[in-house]
């Protein structure tokens, strides 16, 4: 974080994804937004609302429907030496894409021996509990983590999602960029209005504890150390880290955090099923085994298709489930 | 006299047109032989689809159903097109269009759906129509795959998809179409342009004149019709299903239908248009509204009357609120998130549905996710 930071706003999760876009936008020419309807429309969501005005047609465009068109032309785009920001409406509709981003933005680099880069950021709202229609509520992080070449990082905070959103853009490599749109205007927070960075690949630990280490990202955070609060009424020291970065996953933390606390929970939306909580449960038995006095617990999604809204309440992870969850692993 | 079958073949550019928009037939020679039974229902439908989507816009805004998408303005192509098949023949459709389920019988369950309940789903497979598709572009192959399978089975069935002029952006319209002409099937599609893609205008999503004739470019017909006259988009897609099942020498079975009409309200619920478009253009629009011209045309033939309008009215007013009625009185039970996902259980999942019964057992809906 060279840059001082003077002013600060009180801004929502989706006005800090648009303030980091106009932010970069107005200090590096070569960036540019492309996707469906993010320009006169200012995106369904208005992430990018008042960026056509500003920037004009060329460089916040409006495109035809077509996943794979907008982020196949992004990588074009990257590699010709711009950096472009393509918008995917939403995480369900990425799939179009998903060809143009594991077979050709994830590789660039590596086939041409880094002579080509891809640098670029997929922005896409993800994840349940806004009564949308079908497909629009899924937690699909794990699909991008499982693909080398690709960074994954997901905000939960104003804060962070500025000072990630231009970390992402000014890296040399692809990210794909999830939002927790549940939580786009849940709360607001201070967010300086100065660019600066929040660092890929580092983890934040949102709540210090001794008893367990609870591992959450995006949405879920906020249940989860509502949980802990409550859990520390009942004497359960929870420690919560928020890992920010889905690939690559701050190794150090989760190890450092576990080894603390001995026990560990995951807390994620999406399906149990090769989900992270997996992955992180695997960190832990590959570098903290002896330490370990309980199974890691998994207090995810179900192993089901995402239901139409009326049942998703019981879908998600829920402060009471997530409580639940928490204690099995401290009472083993 | 132009014959039915020269309708796909009346060239691209002006949509094909028997009723003004006043109601006068201005293609007497194309006029579809139906009985006053069948045109009075056809209306009855049309006005159901807009009163349907009245309440389902006020049910939304009381927080008593999800989002949903409205279909005003784009009635006439979809009664239509839809009266133009037979019964057999298999429908998927976008998530506007809700004609084709109206067409079919209109099963109460179906405002289920827009309730947020899969079950919704189920009644439509009884009428030969496929689970609405939010995926743009997606469900086209499927009605390839569909129409392919009749073909290779010997049945005597079409089947149709439609999709939005925003759908023709996707790679997947175009695979289909290709697949469509390769293999020579007995497919409809039927491409509501209605002008706008959320905010993306139609002239945004491609440099073609028109949709149709990307219909040539994979070697079949495509035909423009006014979307907003449901008797031209009957004659018209009656025209391609006989076509489909009975092609004339060197024709090909699909026929691509643009539809040209308009979508008069928001996008969904959750968009607002004055964002993007200019109201002045609304209004130019509604002054071609489908069913205004229909009923002109059906009381001026004599077909039509204040009684029997009323009837109809009071008919379909029962109709949705007895569907009202039954959907909030629906209790949904948590469990049925975990059936259907496989024909049998896996062990796996039903580990997880006991150990959700269990917690549900024991905290009830507190087990649910609440607004933290
Ligand atoms: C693959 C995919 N991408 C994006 C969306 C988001 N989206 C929903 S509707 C829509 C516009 C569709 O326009 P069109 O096909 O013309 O149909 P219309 O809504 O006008 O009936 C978009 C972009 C989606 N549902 N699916």
């Amino acid at each position: 974080m060279a840059t001082q930071q003077t002013t600060t706003q009180n801004l929502t999760l989706v006005q800090a994804v648009r303030d980091g876009l106009y932010t970069e936008m107005s200090r590096d020419s070569d960036v540019l937004v492309l996707g469906e309807d993010v320009g006169k429309n200012g995106g369904v969501f208005r992430a990018t609302e008042g960026l056509y005005d500003e920037f004009g047609p060329d460089r916040v465009i409006d495109t035809p429907l077509a996943e794979s068109g907008i982020v196949g032309t992004a990588i074009g785009m990257a590699a010709y030496g711009l950096k472009p920001v393509p918008e995917i409406q939403f995480m369900g509709f990425i799939y179009p894409a998903f060809d143009q981003i594991v077979s050709h933005a994830a590789r660039l680099r590596t086939r041409s021996r880094g002579r080509f880069t891809c640098p670029l950021v997929v922005r896409a709202p993800y994840g349940g509990g806004i009564r949308a229609p079908e497909h629009h509520s899924e937690s699909k992080e794990a699909f991008f983590a499982h693909e080398p070449g690709l960074k994954v990082v997901i905000p939960s905070t104003p804060h962070d999602t500025k000072g990630l959103l231009i970390s992402a853009i000014r890296d040399p490599d692809p990210v794909v960029f999830l939002e927790p749109k549940l939580i786009y205007r849940a709360f607001r927070g201070d967010v300086p209005e100065d660019d600066y960075t929040v660092p890929i690949g580092e983890a934040a630990v949102r709540r210090e504890g001794t008893d367990i280490s609870v591992f959450t990202w995006g949405a879920m955070t906020r249940p989860t150390l509502e949980a802990a609060e409550n859990l520390a009424e009942a004497g359960v020291d929870c420690e919560v880290v928020d890992l920010r970065t889905m690939s690559p996953l701050d190794r150090e933390t989760i190890v450092e955090s576990f080894k603390k606390t001995g026990r560990a929970a995951v807390v994620h939306e999406a399906p149990k099923t090769g989900g992270l909580g997996g992955e992180i449960a695997s960190i832990i038995q590959e570098e903290a085994l002896l330490y370990q006095e309980a199974p890691v617990e998994r207090i995810a999604g179900f192993d089901t298709p995402f239901p139409l809204y009326a049942l998703e309440d019981y879908y998600l992870p829920s402060v009471a489930r997530v409580e639940e969850g928490i204690r099995n692993a401290v009472e083993f | 006299m132009t014959g039915a079958r020269d309708l796909l073949t009346g060239g691209a550019e002006e949509p094909v047109r028997i009723l003004d928009a006043d109601g006068t037939v201005v293609a007497p020679d194309v006029v579809p032989e139906l009985d006053d039974e069948t045109l009075r229902s056809m209306y009855r439908d049309m006005r159901f689809c807009r009163r349907f989507d009245e309440r389902a816009i006020s049910l939304q805004r009381q927080g008593r159903i999800g989002t949903y998408s409205s279909l005003a303005g784009q009635e006439g192509s979809q009664i239509g097109s839809t009266y133009a098949l037979d019964d057999e023949d298999l429908i998927s459709y976008q998530y506007r269009e809700h004609g084709a389920v109206v067409a079919r019988g209109f099963p109460w369950e179906y405002l289920l759906y827009w309730a947020g309940h899969e079950r919704g789903n189920e009644a439509l497979a009884d009428l030969n129509v496929l689970p609405l598709n939010i995926t743009i572009g997606d469900h086209l192959p499927h009605v390839v795959g569909a129409a392919w399978a009749a073909k290779l089975e010997g049945d005597d069935r079409v089947a149709v998809a439609h999709f939005g002029d925003g759908a023709t952006s996707e790679g997947d319209f175009h695979e289909a179409m290709n697949f469509a002409g390769v293999f020579d099937v007995p497919a409809v599609f039927v491409c509501n342009n209605n002008g706008w893609a959320i905010s993306t205008p139609a002239e945004r999503q491609t440099a073609s004149e028109t949709f149709a004739q990307k219909a040539v470019a994979y070697g079949f017909e495509g035909v423009r019709v006014d979307g907003m006259d449901p008797l031209a988009t009957y004659a018209v897609v009656r025209a391609a299903r006989e076509k489909a099942r009975n092609p004339g020498d060197g024709q090909r079975r699909p026929t691509l239908v643009e539809a040209v009409q308009y979508r008069f309200g928001a996008h969904t619920t959750a968009d607002d248009p004055s964002a993007y478009r200019d109201e002045a253009e609304v209004e130019r629009w509604k002054a071609k509204d489908p069913i205004a011209r229909f009923e002109s045309f059906l009381r001026d033939t004599g077909r039509l009357d204040d009684e029997r309008v009323d009837e109809i009215e009071d008919e379909i007013e029962a109709t949705l609120s007895r569907a009202v009625e039954r959907v909030e009185n629906y209790e949904a039970n948590p469990d049925e998130m975990f059936e259907h996902v496989f024909a049998e259980m896996t062990d796996g999942l039903r580990e997880q549905r006991d150990s959700f019964r269990r917690l549900y057992g024991e905290y009830g809906d507190a087990i649910r996710r609440g607004d933290e």
